[in-house]
């Protein structure tokens, strides 16, 4: 073993797909030390772990994990685990994808599973554009900035995913920038011990075509950029939590409430006599 | 065992309860609405678990999800789901998911008449997805049949990792009439085929030579197995080469191809001195039989060849009823869509399409009328 994350990864697939200054890799190693860590402590068994992704370049992490998992379609990441969950509860179920693929084409099952208080644990990397396909607009896009499908400026505002989350109906919702990924790494933790609907946003950096279109082509610059505007706060709503891109990106975490779960909701009103 | 009097969406549902069905994820739609209902209320007492989701795409994926969680999963829909769960079913023959899609159709294109019946979806029941796959679709005339194939379906899911439709249509969905059910101890069951090595040695798509389907570790089981849409290798890795992409796509179509025999069914009546054959599946084909029976007694040689699977279809079957047949006509709810795969598999033979275009369950005189001009 060459790095302590190895025996969560295929190593034999690496290299990996994601560009220098990506942050992806930083959010995924913060999820599987936040695995590792729980395992130790005998919290969580890695084998019961179901590692859920969709389409993008966040998707693509499906494909790494030495869990068991799955690389669904666009936007169904989210559909495809409440399967899993439902047919053995017994599984803890993560999604971990994009916001185009979650907020954006899967916008509908994100509403539906956060409603239902469903249990599972979503962490959603938001690098503000679609970037596989080359840098078109995603629905967490500031607004003004190019893009290859708003060449004249984005006209749209963008989607705050995370208060979206907290009307829907998440019991847990925090946002942290990968520039903090021990704070990340916590708040995974705190989330995989939960259930109902858990809610974790990353704010990534995509210097290859994200930053490139907003003149942050370094990603050192893309950082240090990102540094600047984020701002760590203790004990606001999530509905005061504010998501500008020019200005500040609230982070922290913003709801940590019990509410009984989709599973135990399920088995209450489901209670029959077997045959 | 026992004489009972149910429609075909109960029979169906009573199929896939006797056939192990633990979970069923639905969205509501005419005419499959009493399937979803009456499971609702049923499955739960056979410990089974019922989820209405938010949309189709989303049942067609949770059930995919449930399939590979390890259990007997089941959706049921009408056209304008199926059209919608189209990407999901692609999935589950890319990951090869054994799950059951119930597909009752109805009057399209569109929402065309939602109450009514047709028979417009031959086509799209098996070639919905995108890129080059097979798939089995099973379709039964009458509520026996109803029963029967859900548990046909389940198997042949269960055998070949595929996933397999139920093709009924709102005149099956329906109809009431008697038919015979069986407990689970009265009918064969099949269930996937698990791994027989340990973990580190297992490769979730290194299919069994002799049947070209892999042995199924499931979620949870200590196999760290991955479900990849993308073109992959045996270890479920992406892989865009061509030989990697040329070897999976011929496998998943070969594994029913060369099985064929022993899924494809068909039913023959009075075929053997027929040189009038009909070709009828489905609700339309009881109208057909009638008619055969009827132009027999007038001392004309009909017959009707009746498919059970549409795909695969039992092309040798068709071949050897038709050699002696002048005229091959067939009936069908549209404009000629199981007619363009009968004209390819007859190829010498004069094969004629009789279209009943009509929302309402087809009558002896819609058929008569259609086939008039050219009987």
């Amino acid at each position: 073993m060459i790095h302590e994350l190895d025996d969560l990864l295929r190593t034999e697939r690496l290299p990996h797909v994601w560009c220098p200054g990506c942050g992806i890799g930083i959010a995924l190693s913060a999820f599987l030390r936040a695995v590792k860590m729980l395992a130790r402590r005998s919290k969580i068994d890695p084998k019961k772990i179901v590692f859920v992704s969709g389409i993008g370049c966040t998707g693509r992490a499906a494909g790494y994990v030495k869990l068991d998992a799955a690389h669904t379609p666009h936007g169904r990441a989210l559909a495809y685990a409440v399967g899993v969950k439902l047919a053995n509860p017994e599984l803890e179920v993560v999604v971990f994808t994009g916001d185009g693929d979650l907020v954006g084409i899967g916008g509908n099952h994100f509403l539906h599973a956060a409603r239902r208080n469903f249990d599972v644990l979503v962490i959603m990397v938001n690098n503000m554009i679609y970037a596989l396909t080359g840098g078109q607009l995603a629905p967490t896009t500031p607004q003004g900035v190019y893009t290859t499908t708003t060449p004249y400026g984005n006209p749209e505002p963008p989607l705050d995913a995370v208060k979206i989350a907290a009307v829907a109906g998440a019991t847990y919702i925090a946002r942290w920038p990968i520039t903090l990924p021990l704070m990340l790494q916590k708040s995974i933790e705190r989330a995989l011990l939960k259930k109902g609907f858990r809610f974790i946003e990353v704010i990534s950096t995509c210097p290859e075509i994200f930053g490139r279109h907003i003149g942050y082509r370094d990603p050192v610059d893309l950082l240090k950029y990102l540094r600047k505007i984020v701002r760590v706060r203790k004990g606001i709503s999530p509905l005061e939590a504010e998501y500008d891109w020019f200005k500040v990106i609230d982070c922290g975490v913003f709801l940590d409430i019990e509410r009984p779960g989709y599973i135990e909701l399920y088995n209450r009103y489901f209670k029959v006599e077997k045959k | 065992m026992e004489v009972r009097f149910q429609s075909g969406n109960i029979a169906v549902s009573e199929g896939a309860m006797v056939a192990g069905l633990k979970f069923f994820a639905g969205y509501p739609i005419t005419p499959v609405n009493e399937i979803f209902e009456y499971l609702s209320q049923e499955l739960p007492k056979y410990g089974g678990i019922i989820y209405q989701a938010e949309d189709e795409i989303a049942a067609i994926n949770a059930i995919i999800g449930a399939s590979w969680a390890g259990v007997k999963a089941m959706t049921a829909t009408s056209g304008p789901g199926y059209s919608l769960m189209a990407e999901g079913i692609g999935y589950a023959v890319m990951v090869e998911a054994p799950i059951v899609i119930v597909y009752s159709m109805r009057a399209g294109p569109s929402t065309g008449v939602a109450t009514g019946t047709g028979q417009g979806d031959v086509i799209q029941s098996k070639w919905t997805s995108h890129g080059h796959y097979e798939l089995i679709v099973l379709a039964p005339n009458c509520v026996q049949e109803c029963f029967d194939l859900t548990i046909e379906a389940f198997n042949l899911a269960e055998k070949y990792r595929v996933p397999v439709i139920v093709l009924i249509d709102a005149v099956l969905s329906h109809m009431s009439e008697k038919y015979v059910w069986k407990s689970p101890s009265e009918v064969k069951l099949i269930t996937r085929k698990k791994p027989a090595v340990p973990p580190e040695q297992y490769k979730p798509f290194k299919p069994d030579p002799e049947d070209l389907v892999p042995p199924m570790a499931c979620y949870g089981e200590g196999y760290a197995v991955l479900a990849e849409s993308l073109s992959h290798d045996e270890r479920g890795y992406y892989d865009p080469s061509k030989e990697t992409y040329a070897k999976l796509v011929e496998r998943l179509t070969m594994k029913i191809i060369k099985n064929k025999k022993n899924i494809v069914m068909s039913e023959t009546y009075m075929t053997s001195d027929a040189n009038i054959l009909f070709i009828a599946f489905g609700s339309v084909s009881r109208v057909v039989h009638a008619i055969v029976r009827e132009l027999r007694s007038k001392g004309i040689r009909a017959g009707l060849f009746r498919p059970i699977t549409l795909w695969p279809i039992d092309d040798e079957g068709l071949r050897k009823v038709a050699s002696k047949a002048e005229k091959v006509i067939v009936v069908e709810m549209n404009y000629g869509q199981l007619y363009r795969e009968i004209m390819n598999i007859l190829r010498n033979k004069n094969v004629l399409l009789a279209p009943v275009i009509s929302p309402d369950p087809p009558t002896i005189d819609d058929v008569y009328s259609s086939i008039g001009e050219i009987l």
